[in-house]
This record gives C-alpha cells, sequence and structure tokens, in this order.
C-alpha cells in the first residue's frame, strides 16, 4: 500500500518536473544532460587557461613541426585512400549485381572489427625485414638485406595503408546506408533527365550520400589524428606520440593536455567549416515512395572489375592479416585458451552491448530535441560531445577520472562529517565510470548518424504529421525510426565494435581483476609476443564479425521495397 | 528470497570486506606477475587484486583518487616511475627488517619508500659473423663512426632507453652525453621502430650489426617455443657493456606502498614474499631478471651469459635525469 502510494507520488512529482521543464524551456533538461557529456573534454580543454611553460619551447624548437607535419601526411593519406576503398563499392553492392556482390556487401566491412595495431602487428610480423617473406627472398636469392627492393612496412606510408585499411569501413557502412536511403525515384528521374549512370552517381546519389559520407570520413580522420598504438610502434612522431611522451618521458600532464587541447581546437574548426559548407546544400529526401531496388546485372569485364574493386579492400585489410593471425594462433592457442579467456569474452561483448545501445539511445534523445527545438547552446554542446572521438582515450580517460572521484571525494568527506561513514570512491573504479568514458568518446557516432538521417527528412513530413496531432514520440517511433532504421542499426554496430576494439581507456579504468580481450591482446602483443597474442585478437574479430553480418543483413532488409 | 538475499551479502561481504587482501595498481604485464601473485594467495591466504596498465596514468589515478584510492601498491618496471611517484608524494616509508636487510641499499630508496624487486640490464647484442667482441666497449663508444649505420635501437618514447640516456647524464654531465648522442644518431642503421626483440631480429636480418635492448628479451627468444625465434636469437651473441669502467646499465622492476593504502600490512607481507628465495628463483625462471638478493639460482640462460659488473648508480638518479633525457633525445633527433 505504502509502495503504491508512494510510486503514485513519485509519478505526479515527475509528471510535474516534466511539465515544469516543458513549459520553461523544452531544452534546459537537455542542456544539462549534454554538458555532462562534455566535461571531460572540458577538462581537456580548460589546460588551455592554464600558463604554458618553458617545455613549450623545447617542443616548438626541436619536435613539434615534426609532429604536426606528420599527423596531417597521414590525415591527407588516411582520408584518400579510405574514401576510395569505401566509396564506390558502397555505390556498386548497392546498385549491381556482379559475381560475389552478394557476400561482398557484408564481407567489406570485416576490416572494422580489426583493431588498427593489430593489423600493423601482423603486416609488420610477417612483411618486415625479419620476417618469413622477406627472409624466404634472401634465403633463395643469396642477397643481403638492402641489396634488394621491399617497401618498408614501418613507414608513414606503412602506417596511413594500415589504418586506412581498418578504417575505410566506417565510411563503407555510412554511405551504403545512406545509398540505400535514397528514393529511387530521384535517381530514376536523374535518369530520365539524361544522366547515365555514371552521372546519375555523381550528381544525384554522391550529393545526398554526402552528409553520411563526411560523417564517416571525419570519424576515420578523428580516430586516425587519436591513434597511438599504430604510430607509437612505426616509430612515427605523430600528434599523439608528443602528447604522451611530454607526459611520460617529461613528467609534463600539463602540457600534454594543452596539446590535446590545441589538437581538438584544429578538429573542432574543421568540423564547424564542414558544417558551414554543408548548411549551403540543403538536401532532404522529396519522396518517400520507394519502389523496389532492381540491381543491374554486371557481367564480364565490368562484373570483374567490379568484384576486384570491392575485393581489395578486403583482402587487404582482412584475409591476408587474419591469415597470419590464424598462422600463429593454431601453435599457441593451447597456453592462451583457458576458462578465464571465456570470461574476457564475455566481459567485452558485455561492455560493447550496453555501450552501444546506450549511446543509441542517448543519440536519438538528443538528435531529435535538437530538431525540434534550435537552440545555439544545444547545437554547440552537441558539437562539443563529439569531439571526444578525435581525443587520445588516455586522455578522455583521465579527463573521466578527475570530476569522478572529485565528486566520490567531496562525497565521501561529507558523508564522514555529517554521518560518521564513509562512501570511498563510490563511483570512480567501477564499470559505470568506463562505460561513461566510452560514451564520451563514442557518442560523436551516432549522434552525427541519427543527425545526418533526421537532416534528409524533410522538416514538412513533421508538419504534416504534427496537423493530423501526432505526438513527438510517435512522429519518432511511427515516421523518423523506419525511415532511419538502417542508418541507426550502422551506428550500434560502429559503437559495439569500436568497444571491443577500445584499448586505453579501458587500460586505466577497469575494475580490480576486470580484462578485456583488447587489453589481453596488448598486453602479449606489446610484449612481443605476437603467437600468443594472435588468440584474443582472433576473438576480438570474431565478436565483431558476427554482429557485422546480422546488421549488415538488416540494414539490406530496411529500405523500404527491398524484395 | 531473504535466504537469498543474506547469503548474498555475504558473499559480497566475504569478497570485499572480511577477507583480507591487497590491491595493486601493477606497471608490469598480468602474464609477468600474476602467478607469482597466486602463489603469494595460496601461501598466506590473502587476496591479491590487480589492475595492469601504463606506470604514468596509474601515478595520474592515484594522484586523482587521493586519499580514498583503494591501492595499497604500485608496482613499476623501471626506477624512474617509482622516483616519480615519491617525487609526488605517493609513496609512504616501510618499516621492514627484511625488506631493508635482504635487498642492497643501491635496489631501493634512501627512505625506504619503494624497493626494487628484480634486476634487468641494457645490454648490447651483436652479430658474432660481422663484429668481433674485441670490437666493442660499451654505450659511449657506440658514437664511435666505425658504427656508423650499423646501430639498431628503438625510440625515444621508450623508458628504458630514457633511463639509459639519464644514467649517462648521471656520469658525464648532460653536455657530453649529448655530444654523444647526437653522433649515435648518425649511426643508426633505421630510424628507431619496433620494440626490443625487433632489434634482434634486426640485427639476425641484417638489418644492423648490434643493438642495444634489455636482457631478458635475448633470453625470452632463447626459450621460445618458436623454433624460428630461437633459431634467431642463436645467432646473435650478448655483450656487456663497459665492464672496465662503470659497467652494464641496469635498473629495476620494483614497487612502493602508497600513502594512504587501506591493507598496509598485507602489502608489506606481499613485498616481503616477492624477496623470498622462491619468488626471486621465479623472476629468474619465468621473467629472465637477475634477483636482487644473494643466493639465488639463476636460471641455465642466465648463468650461461656468465659474471659481469653491473653499474652501481644510485638509482633515483635515473628519475631526477628523466625529463632532461627526452629533452636531449629530443635535440639530437633520437626519434
Amino acid at each position: 500500500m505504502i509502495v503504491s502510494n508512494s510510486v503514485q507520488y513519485l509519478q505526479r512529482k515527475s509528471s510535474l518536473i516534466c511539465d515544469i521543464l516543458k513549459r520553461s524551456s523544452p531544452s534546459l533538461a537537455l542542456i544539462l544532460f549534454s554538458s555532462f557529456f562534455c566535461i571531460p573534454v572540458l577538462i581537456v580543454c580548460g589546460s588551455l587557461f592554464l600558463p604554458f611553460d618553458e617545455t613549450w619551447t623545447h617542443l616548438v624548437d626541436t619536435v613539434l613541426s615534426d609532429y604536426v607535419l606528420n599527423s596531417f601526411y597521414l590525415l591527407i593519406g588516411v582520408g584518400f585512400f579510405s574514401l576510395l576503398l569505401s566509396v564506390v563499392p558502397a555505390w556498386l553492392v548497392t546498385m549491381y549485381k556482379f559475381p560475389g556482390s552478394r557476400y561482398l556487401q557484408w564481407a567489406i566491412l570485416l576490416p572494422m572489427s580489426m583493431p588498427a595495431y593489430i593489423i600493423a602487428y601482423s603486416y609488420t610480423g610477417a612483411f618486415d625485414a625479419a620476417g618469413p617473406v622477406q627472409t624466404t627472398i634472401r634465403d633463395m636469392t643469396n642477397l643481403q638485406y638492402n641489396e634488394y627492393w621491399f617497401p618498408e612496412i614501418r613507414s608513414l606510408g606503412g602506417a596511413i595503408a594500415m589504418l586506412s585499411f581498418v578504417l575505410y569501413p566506417y565510411i563503407y557502412l555510412l554511405a551504403r546506408a545512406s545509398f540505400i536511403e535514397q528514393s529511387v525515384c530521384v535517381l530514376e528521374v536523374s535518369r530520365t533527365l539524361g544522366c547515365n549512370a555514371l552521372g546519375a552517381f555523381k550528381r544525384v546519389a554522391l550529393p545526398l550520400a554526402r552528409p553520411a559520407i563526411i560523417v564517416g570520413l571525419s570519424l576515420v580522420l578523428m580516430e586516425t589524428l587519436a591513434d597511438y598504438g599504430t604510430v607509437q610502434y612505426f616509430g612515427i612522431s605523430a600528434f599523439t606520440t608528443g602528447i604522451f611522451k611530454t607526459w611520460f618521458g617529461m613528467d609534463n600532464s600539463l602540457v600534454a593536455s594543452q596539446l590535446s587541447a590545441i589538437l581538438l581546437l584544429f578538429v573542432f574548426v574543421f568540423l564547424f567549416l564542414e558544417r558551414r559548407s554543408r548548411k549551403l546544400l540543403t538536401l532532404h529526401h522529396t519522396s518517400n515512395r520507394y519502389s523496389p531496388l532492381t540491381k543491374e546485372k554486371l557481367t564480364g569485364i565490368r562484373g570483374f572489375l567490379s568484384f576486384i574493386f570491392c575485393f581489395t579492400p578486403l583482402l587487404f585489410g582482412f584475409i591476408i592479416p587474419v591469415s597470419f593471425l590464424v598462422d600463429w594462433a593454431i601453435n599457441a592457442y593451447s597456453q592462451v585458451f583457458d576458462i578465464d579467456f571465456y570470461r574476457l569474452f564475455m566481459n567485452s561483448i558485455f561492455l560493447a552491448f550496453i555501450t552501444s545501445l546506450l549511446a543509441l539511445f542517448i543519440a536519438l534523445l538528443l538528435g531529435y530535441i535538437n530538431r525540434n527545438n534550435f537552440s545555439l547552446v544545444n547545437r554547440f554542446l552537441v558539437r562539443f560531445i563529439s569531439l571526444g572521438y578525435a581525443v587520445p582515450g588516455t586522455v578522455i580517460a583521465i579527463g573521466v577520472l578527475i570530476p569522478f572521484a572529485w565528486f566520490d571525494n567531496k562525497l565521501d568527506n561529507f558523508l564522514i562529517t555529517n554521518f560518521n561513514t564513509s562512501s570511498g570512491l563510490l563511483i570512480s573504479g567501477t564499470l559505470f565510470i568506463l562505460i561513461f568514458a566510452y560514451l564520451v568518446r563514442f557518442l560523436t557516432i551516432p549522434i552525427n548518424t541519427v543527425e545526418a538521417s533526421l537532416e534528409k527528412i524533410k522538416p514538412g513530413v513533421d508538419e504534416v504529421a504534427k496537423t493530423t496531432g501526432m505526438s513527438h514520440f510517435n512522429l519518432m517511433k511511427k515516421i523518423h525510426i523506419p525511415i532511419m532504421r538502417g542508418s541507426l542499426l550502422t551506428c550500434l554496430l560502429l559503437v559495439f565494435v569500436d568497444v571491443l576494439k577500445e584499448l586505453p581507456a579501458t587500460l586505466i579504468l577497469r575494475p580490480f581483476n576486470f580484462n578485456t580481450l583488447a587489453v589481453r591482446t596488448f598486453e602479449l602483443a606489446n610484449e612481443e609476443r605476437l603467437a600468443e597474442a594472435a588468440v584474443p585478437a582472433l576473438a576480438i574479430v570474431i565478436a565483431g564479425i558476427i554482429p557485422v553480418i546480422i546488421i549488415s543483413n538488416s540494414i539490406s532488409r530496411s529500405r523500404p521495397g527491398y524484395e | 528470497m531473504k535466504k537469498i538475499l543474506i547469503s548474498l551479502i555475504l558473499l559480497i561481504c566475504g569478497q570485499f570486506v572480511c577477507a583480507a587482501e591487497v590491491n595493486i595498481y601493477s606497471a608490469r604485464k598480468e602474464a609477468l606477475i600474476k602467478p607469482i601473485l597466486d602463489r603469494f594467495t595460496t601461501e598466506t591466504g590473502i587476496k591479491v587484486n590487480l589492475i595492469t596498465g601504463k606506470a604514468d596514468t596509474f601515478i595520474k589515478r592515484i594522484e586523482v583518487e587521493g586519499k580514498n584510492t583503494p591501492a595499497d601498491i604500485l608496482l613499476t618496471v623501471d626506477a624512474a616511475r617509482l622516483v616519480r611517484a615519491k617525487d609526488k608524494e605517493l609513496f609512504q616509508s616501510i618499516d621492514s627488517k627484511i625488506l631493508s636487510s635482504v635487498i642492497p641499499a643501491h635496489l631501493r630508496d634512501i627512505d625506504n619508500h619503494w624497493f626494487g624487486l628484480s634486476l634487468r640490464s641494457r645490454v648490447i647484442v651483436y652479430n658474432p659473423d660481422k663484429v668481433s667482441s674485441n670490437d666493442i666497449i660499451g654505450y659511449i663508444d657506440l658514437a664511435n663512426d666505425k658504427w656508423k649505420g650499423r646501430i639498431c635501437v628503438r625510440s625515444s618514447s621508450n623508458i628504458y632507453n630514457q633511463s639509459l640516456v639519464a644514467s649517462l647524464i648521471a656520469h658525464h654531465g648532460i653536455m657530453e652525453t649529448e655530444r654523444w648522442a647526437s653522433k649515435l644518431v648518425t649511426n643508426f642503421a633505421r630510424t628507431p621502430k619496433g620494440g626490443d626483440r625487433d632489434q634482434i631480429k634486426a640485427v639476425v636480418a641484417g638489418v644492423c650489426d648490434l643493438a642495444i635492448v634489455n636482457n631478458y628479451y635475448l633470453a625470452g627468444m632463447l626459450d621460445s617455443n618458436k623454433d624460428e625465434e630461437v633459431a634467431a636469437a642463436e645467432k646473435v651473441k650478448l655483450f656487456w657493456p663497459d665492464q672496465d669502467t662503470y659497467g652494464a646499465h641496469f635498473n629495476v622492476s620494483g614497487a612502493g606502498i602508497l600513502k594512504y593504502a587501506k591493507n598496509k600490512d598485507e602489502a608489506i607481507k606481499l613485498l616481503e614474499y616477492l624477496v623470498t628465495i622462491e619468488a626471486q628463483q621465479w623472476y629468474s625462471d619465468v621473467n629472465y631478471e637477475y634477483p636482487v638478493i644473494l643466493d639465488v639460482k639463476i636460471s641455465s640462460i642466465l648463468k650461461k651469459w656468465g659474471a659481469f659488473s653491473m653499474d652501481t648508480l644510485a638509482l633515483n638518479l635515473l628519475g631526477r635525469y628523466n625529463s632532461d633525457a627526452v629533452k636531449l633525445m629530443d635535440r639530437v633527433g633520437w626519434k
């Protein structure tokens, strides 16, 4: 009785609060909510207001230009190659049938389940001067090292290749979902107006998919900027190398945060300019009428070329590195595979699953309210959250740790002085803080995806729905979500796989006696025990493959009119 | 329902409150420390909770967590990080007869804030087909013109290189060390990349003729279950540098007990356990490191490398000159 009374009371209270929030400003709650996720990035940026010490002079005099230039080359290279490997294959598998296209449309995604530092390790293990390939060359030809030409894997070019091979699926996935969402009428009209297939692609489909492609590209570029494992292993002095050398080597975490903050400013400006340019051409679906997509059949040389185009990224990003991993794992699995290993597997899946669901939910909330209530503060905050993706996980982790530990300690003090009990560290050191850190890092994926797909739905659709008296919630549930289904599934998958691979934040924030596959892989690989490391690395890949296949299929099916 | 709840509470209580336990933040990888911690648990009944990661992020985490930090022990794989933690006043002085009697003074902190638990050396590995051991002298000699384009070493981001350079700064001063480093860099066979095993493999592959690496990596390769690793490791030889002067550069893996440790007694017990003959033997057998105490039988691989003289420089100097070492390497272009 008491319970039901208090429940009723709470319900009344909460509906009252909702009413107040709705009437005063519907976005007040949202502002509070989104600023919560901004704290870590704000902490990093806050370092800019602290004095710049003499370490800066040292950096400017010696290595800073190197850091900036190398990061710049990396961005250009990875940006170019990942676009090349993703956009055209996405278009080909959406619009055409050719040998293998049914399998390729999801298989192209497989490299995304591979952490960048793992592909770097496996290519190096195989193709480095000391690896089996070059050793065989030397043995067969009796040549010495340096007397023959062989591409150096551990170089700037190598790093660009490694990162492109595992990052291009981000663009592919978003581009393909966007192509699928496009009304075929638009394309047909363009054809009747005299566009050939290429013209329809260039002048209609590509501009319509541009927001999605740009979202994918910015994810790729931000991931490139945040990468530490690959550049460090390859000995490339990139910006992240600088951040950690300053922090760990010179014991100067302040300058390290200032470096990260400057990196963020650049990303912020880039994102801002990109959005400005997108504003100039607002594109909406003009029709929601979908007819079944009749895929044109490509045979002969055209079919073969299409196959090659789609197969190449898969070959280099997945088949080659995985076959090395399998080869190593066969010899080592008995040493690594035990009960503990099963727990690692489950831990990784659990974290990835929870985080991806939460991230999608939060993104829908933010994106949706943003669509309906224009507020500059909100837009700004949402942009700010997106920055988390460009920050190295270690830096974000500390940014998460600081406010939570501060809160925990304050609470503990308060309880001790007032109630004579101690709460210790309530939140720090739990899985909660780890998942929060993941959200701060990865929220940008669902936020941008949701936004990009919402943008394509004409505001008129909302207006018509509202005149019929449809509530916001129903509008979202019955109209928007079905249209966006493909994109939503896509970002669910992206976050899932990203969490599976995530290492630096996990390393710092995880609770006692709690490990993940990525942690185990890193520890073994870092000790240069590549054979043993191959086993958990393969497990990450396998854990990533299953959702890749499931979701890829449901994205194809998500298109209204799918046969 | 009630019963389940009670037993659940008891279980949780048993896990977190009632049992004796000790919490470690460890920069040493799980595979390289957990087996000996498990043995400690079996022998004493004290549960060990472990998080592994990077020393500097742990130092930051301990600072941020303040007096409520759950950690009792910080375990690192180099002295400089221990010195750093001491400078930030994270450790407490430990009064343990065992620790201060069995560990030689130069392998522990002067105020007993931290203790070295195992020894590792940064040595020179060379290809005997191309280099005669008579030609090698030590670290300083590696700047000699005769080594042009023949040396492999990993990047200056790596703590082992930072500590080595810090030790040279302690011996020769910054100016001289910088002159040395700028010549050394021109002797590199390639831009520094990869880890220590990579450098050994590069010597085998003929990329370079000698490499500067930590000794246990070579031992690990010799003891590997992969035949090609063993074959590669057998093609190179180990050289103990600077035997006529200050001796080979040594560093420790070690640990300190945190100022706000909640399980201080258990933490002391654990450190004392780690310097028993049994544990020290384990370090030698499994991690190929040298013991910090006397009378321990070292593993056969270490034995094969013979006797040597080691640099007995006070290890806190490695911490003091760490930042100088990094800046120096930046200036001379040691990537």
